[in-house]
């Protein structure tokens, strides 16, 4: 049975620090399916290449900006590939089809990846010294904790300014509401959807650099159980508006890394079946999502 | 000057013809008045023009470029703006956001000016620019609707059905602002359900009936009521 659960600052403080990258993933994953109507289900291994790019960027021994640098490169590469070759083919298929597709390109990733790097992965350790801890009002808080934080509110703050501020930001706001209207008022789909892909692109290449702190061994399967937990958490918050999928990003986050902490070690392996059964007393309740006010077009996953 | 042409437009869904070899022209500086019953393939015509219907056959040309087959959002920026039925307002963004959203189509700079002079021909939608758009009123919406497609300086504009669910006093605004834009030097393509309107206002007006073109009527005809009716019924 449950031991008794002590929650602690760096507990909660541990929790932010997740719930932060989860909503990052949570808007990566909401962006592209604003536009695409499609629930990008690769977007784990796009984190995944970017961790990747990390490890060799360790194993080369490249200063921290370069490496930095090439997971950029990697990963927005990548995120520009499948736009190419996959969603843009398929834009306008059913939404089962363009499913399948990304399961597909996910596994295809997955598998190049054990293939050449082998299940044991690869460690990406340039950023480990951010483990260290920082004594912040007597409570000692890990600095990759309080950097997460930092990144991911700079990070929401600059997607505002670029949804509300920019021209590509309001068009990517409409296309997402109604993307034939959009269209025939001259906005350019391409131009859109390549924005949000870019965009999704380079929160999960910050991401990955988090990730690789606190989990340096990179393997094949990196990111996949948070990839499963955030879209849990967009399906929770709500998957059709950006606000809504990230709030719930950052709800699933939060109680992940909070419960993560708190629980005793032998019984940490209940986790994700506290955070899904959460998940589905949660849907059952509000099924339009957690964030979602009135009537809500649902589109559920 | 010949704006936009049509010729032996054809519009299939699936086996159902629903515009079977339609031509018609919009000069600059005039109003072609396309009107029939429902399922006439009023609405299909624009859609077709804007490359968001099938076109099965026939061409469609904008001054010397021919459209068939270009994506909605090619069309737009070529210079032909659509007003959508039901408006299409963008209810969640604001007044003002849903007209910049017009500009995607613009050909040339000059984007704050044509806001400008949009707000001067809408004061309402100027007033209320900082509303949320779903907020607006029918016909408040339908003057931010047309504004919106204003803005991108268009050399046609294509309306469907502009004025359903207007009240009286509304469609009046709505025909006064029709024949100001008219008088600016567009070719206006208007499809209507208010065909004695509709004629009057039009320098002819095409009478549309399963997909055919059956008749084409001057102001003239407005008040032959015996006429309009036989077109309907033919």
């Amino acid at each position: 049975m449950l031991a008794t659960i002590q929650i602690t600052w760096q507990n909660l403080s541990d929790g932010v620090a997740l719930g932060g990258l989860y909503a990052l993933m949570a808007i990566g994953i909401g962006l592209v399916f604003g536009v695409l109507r499609l629930v990008n289900f690769a977007y784990g291994q796009l984190v995944m290449a970017g961790a990747f790019a990390l490890a060799f960027g360790s194993q080369w021994g490249l200063p921290r900006w370069v490496s930095v640098l090439f997971c950029f490169g990697v990963v927005l590469a990548l995120s520009v590939l499948m736009d190419r070759l996959v969603f843009r083919p398929l834009r306008g298929k059913s939404p089962a089809v363009m499913l399948v597709a990304t399961f597909a390109v996910a596994y295809l990733l997955q598998s190049i990846a054990l293939l050449w790097f082998g299940p044991l992965g690869k460690s990406a350790t340039q950023f480990a010294t951010l483990n260290a801890p920082w004594t912040i009002g007597g409570v000692l808080i890990r600095q990759v904790t309080v950097i997460t934080v930092v990144v991911t509110v700079v990070c929401l703050l600059a997607l505002r300014l670029l949804l509300d501020h920019t021209s590509v930001g309001l068009h990517m706001r409409a296309a997402s509401l109604d993307f034939a209207t959009a269209r025939l008022l001259g906005v350019r789909a391409n131009r859109v959807i390549g924005g949000a892909v870019i965009v999704s692109g380079v929160f999960a290449a910050i991401v990955a650099i988090f990730l690789t702190v606190t989990n340096p061994q990179v393997t094949p399967d990196f990111a996949l159980h948070d990839t499963i937990v955030v879209l849990a958490g967009v399906v929770l918050g709500g998957l059709n508006r950006p606000l809504p999928a990230t709030l719930g990003g950052f709800a699933i986050g939060f109680m992940s890394g909070v419960l993560g902490g708190a629980l005793p070690t032998n019984q940490s392996q209940y986790l994700p079946a506290f955070v899904f059964t959460a998940v589905i007393l949660v849907l059952l309740v509000r099924p339009n999502g957690l964030f979602t006010r009135g009537r809500g077009a649902v589109e559920r996953v | 000057m010949t704006a936009l042409v049509v010729e032996g437009l054809e519009v299939r869904y699936g086996s159902v013809r629903a515009v079977r070899g339609l031509s018609l022209e919009v000069r600059s500086g005039e109003i072609v008045g396309l009107i029939g019953p429902n399922g006439a393939g009023k609405s299909s015509t624009l859609h077709a023009i804007m490359g968001a219907a099938p076109v099965a056959a026939g061409t469609i040309r904008l001054g010397e470029r021919d459209l068939r087959g270009w994506a909605s959002e090619d069309v737009a920026r070529a210079g032909i703006a659509l007003v959508p039925e039901g408006r299409r307002i963008f209810a969640e963004l604001t007044v003002e956001e849903n007209l910049r959203l017009g500009l995607a189509g613009r050909r040339a700079d000059g984007d704050e000016a044509a806001m400008e002079r949009a707000y001067e021909l809408f004061p309402i939608v100027h007033e209320f620019r900082r509303r949320t758009a779903g907020e607006l009123s029918g016909g408040q919406q339908q003057q931010l609707a047309i504004a919106r497609a204003l803005v991108a300086d268009p050399l046609v504009l294509l309306l469907d059905e502009p004025s359903l669910g207007l009240a009286p006093r509304i469609v009046d605004v709505l025909f006064d602002a029709l024949d100001a834009i008219r008088t600016a030097g567009l070719g206006v393509l208007l499809v209507e359900q208010r065909a004695q309107r509709t004629v009057a206002l039009a320098d002819r007006s095409h009478v549309l009936a399963n997909g055919e073109l059956r008749l084409t009527l001057g102001p003239s005809d407005a008040n032959d009521t015996q006429a309009l009716v036989a077109a309907y019924l033919a």
